[in-house]
């Protein structure tokens, strides 16, 4: 919080200052972690995590002992685009992408990250794991200042999918959340997800889909206003902020970035896992044209995962996973069911689903046409036509 | 809005389809005699001393009718599968008098003025103006007839294809599959696409220049309100045909032609609306 004032305060002068002052420090700081890492003489992966929606590759399930896996995490500070309409916030991110990379263990894996905040950022900034236990989910021990790293160890003892996100005191926790620091750590367990009565699921195909609520001020005439940077827009910001009314409900940083040319693909067929997180409100995904063949609703893959489910809840501050199995081809939205935030405010997907049609799922017995008798309308024209 | 549009609005069954006709009749005064492309401020000057306003008619080109390529508007389907629009070659039956710009902030604000038009925020004097609905340009369209005693309306769709020319889509998504999945694939596709390659900040008049017939920025990122109800035209292998009107949807015209509710001023949709919404929602006028 102190670090995160004067960083504001002075224009960031405090900071670049700090990045001197710690800069010796830095590979003392690395090398201690390194060290305590081999104390646990286990085996190590170095994973790169992907840009939602897409997953890193990973074994839905293990005969494998524990692991430590290793990810980083830069803090990148970027102006993100929302809508197509070019409203634009000084957004904070985890390694350039809203909602942040989801990293996939198995439980009883130690997730070792490395946190850096490069030193042309202006915030300092941390990580809070829901999946983690102690130091405020490790918020507590990874406070950085611009152009300083950190790296945290902590055991994946509880399956489920958690969220992760910036926590660094006060106010700048809503700020900082609601500017697009957080993410989602999936922990398997070692044997697979299963159903209530123990037997194996499996996803071909698994997406990562981050709700992000944001709170765009706007001027006299309702416009959206942009600021020269962060720390100008603070103050109108958080106004909005405490108002409870977000600007933009999205999924992944933006209107329309699961639509269109960015639609998810699936075949029938095939099952997908689709991960939700809010790290900030509550959301309702819907399957429009499909269900929820099985969904954790809180996450936790230790609860037998409900069945058929047309909407589920994913509370605010958690993910929640819903398995299914396409079965019909064609186009379909996945969408938050406050359907004014699906379709006002963004937070809409599609599907795009190859494969052949089920007559007996879906047929059009009568097309849409006149009722009762047929009845013949001249449309009124000012032309007249060669037939 | 007279009081017979208001019922062809209202309605949605054939009937009221021949509402909708004899309003458009009844509201027709006679035509002006053919001239070929001429500025219209020479057919009609100011009129300013005459009503004691400072009204200018709008620049016009008068445009003689002549055979065009024309996509029929509305909705086709065969057995409820969707057909492209039959291509036709059309001539309009008297000669089409058209703004040569959309109608813009300046001169809509003059009607907001005079109490003839809803206020509605505005930026630049010096553009179109956009975020109108079908009511606000018909309810300006009343005002400029009222202040130059003559009488103006939106075009009918064949109208706007007649005087876009080159500007005028044929383009139409083809035949659709069989197969109901794939089919909403295909159009999916059309329709990402046929997306605008501009931003949707509106240009000043004459952004987007001029087409063969002389008229500025169709086609553009201002889409415009046309008076031609939404028709679905059903038929079936048997020969059975049925024509449904609603007018309370009106046929949009731009890059692709579009349906849009009346009352609609912002065309952007999210949501599980498949396919490129017009960026802007403006207006031009022909007089009869
Ligand atoms: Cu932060």
């Amino acid at each position: 919080m102190i670090t995160e004032k004067s960083a504001f305060t002075e224009n960031g002068s405090m900071s670049r200052r700090s990045v001197v002052l710690l800069g010796a420090l830095l590979p003392t700081l690395c090398s201690s972690a390194a060290a305590m890492a081999d104390e646990l003489d286990l085996p190590r992966e170095r994973i790169a995590p992907m840009a939602p929606p897409f997953v890193h590759p990973h074994e839905q399930s293990t005969s494998k002992g524990p692991k430590i896996v290793e990810f980083s995490l830069t803090v990148e500070e970027k102006r993100l685009t929302l809508d197509d309409q070019g409203t634009s916030i000084h957004a904070m991110t985890f390694n350039g992408s809203v909602p942040g990379p989801m990293m996939v263990v198995h439980e009883g894996d130690y997730v070792e990250v490395t946190l850096i905040n490069p030193g042309t950022n202006s915030f300092a900034h941390n990580v809070d794991f829901h999946a983690a236990t102690g130091a405020l989910g490790g918020g507590a021990l990874t406070l950085v200042n611009p152009g300083e790293q950190t790296v945290l160890r902590f055991k994946a003892t509880r399956t489920g999918v958690f969220i992760y996100h910036c926590a660094p005191g006060g106010d700048m926790i809503p700020w900082h959340v609601v500017s697009g620091m957080s993410g989602v750590v999936m922990v398997l367990p070692r044997k697979g997800l299963t159903d209530r009565n123990g037997n194996p699921l499996h996803y071909d195909r698994v997406y990562y889909v981050g709700e992000n609520d944001f709170y765009v001020p706007r001027d006299e005439k309702g416009k959206f206003k942009s600021y020269a940077s962060a720390a100008d827009g603070y103050a109108d910001t958080m106004e909005v902020m405490r108002k409870l009314v977000p600007t933009h409900v999205v999924f992944n940083g933006r209107v329309g970035a699961l639509t269109g040319k960015n639609a998810l693909t699936a075949r029938v067929g095939e099952t997908v896992l689709i991960v939700h997180s809010e790290a900030n409100r509550d959301s309702r995904p819907h399957m429009i044209g499909g269900h929820g063949d099985y969904v954790w609703e809180t996450g936790k893959f230790s609860n037998p995962p409900e069945t058929d489910l047309e909407t589920w809840f994913i509370r605010g501050g958690s993910a929640g996973a819903a398995l299914y199995t396409f079965r019909q081809p064609g186009i379909y939205a996945y969408l938050t069911h406050n359907l004014i935030e699906a379709v006002e405010l963004g937070a809409t997907a599609q599907f795009k689903v190859e494969g052949p049609w089920n007559d007996d799922l879906m047929t059009q017995v009568e097309p849409p046409e006149a009722i009762g008798t047929q009845v013949r309308a001249v449309p009124r024209t000012t032309a007249q036509y060669d037939h | 809005m007279t009081t017979d549009e208001a019922v062809c609005r209202r309605q949605v069954s054939g009937d009221a389809f021949d509402a909708c006709h004899v309003a458009r009749l009844s509201f027709e005064p006679r035509y002006f005699a053919a001239v070929a492309i001429v500025l219209a401020s020479t057919l009609a000057p100011p009129l300013a001393s005459q009503l004691g306003a400072v009204i200018e008619a709008p620049a016009v080109v008068a445009l003689q009718p002549r055979p065009f390529s024309y996509r029929l508007a509305g909705e086709f389907t065969r057995d409820g599968r969707p057909l492209s629009a039959p291509l036709r070659i059309a001539q309009l039956d008297r000669t089409l008098t058209i703004m040569i710009h959309q109608v813009t902030v300046a001169d809509y604000e003059r009607c907001v003025r005079d109490r003839g038009c809803l206020r509605i925020p505005h930026d630049s004097s010096d553009q179109p103006v956009v975020k109108v609905n079908w009511q606000d340009a018909t309810a300006y369209a009343a005002w400029l007839s009222r202040q130059l005693g003559a009488a103006y309306r939106l075009p009918t769709d064949e109208e706007w294809a007649f005087a876009a020319g080159s500007r005028f889509s044929v383009d139409e998504f083809p035949d659709g599959a069989v197969d109901p999945g794939r089919r909403m694939l295909q159009l999916y596709e059309f329709e990402i696409d046929r997306g605008a390659p501009f931003d949707a900040a509106p240009r000043a008049i004459g952004g987007f220049g001029a087409n063969e017939n002389g008229i500025f920025d169709f086609a553009g990122n201002v889409w415009e309100w046309t008076d031609t109800c939404y028709v679905h035209h059903a038929s079936r292998a048997t020969g059975a045909e049925t024509a449904i009107a609603n007018c309370g949807v009106r046929v949009v015209e731009g890059r692709h032609r579009t349906y849009m509710s009346d009352f609609i001023r912002d065309p952007r949709t999210g949501g599980c609306a498949v396919g490129k919404p017009p960026l802007n929602l403006g207006f031009r006028l022909v007089r009869a």
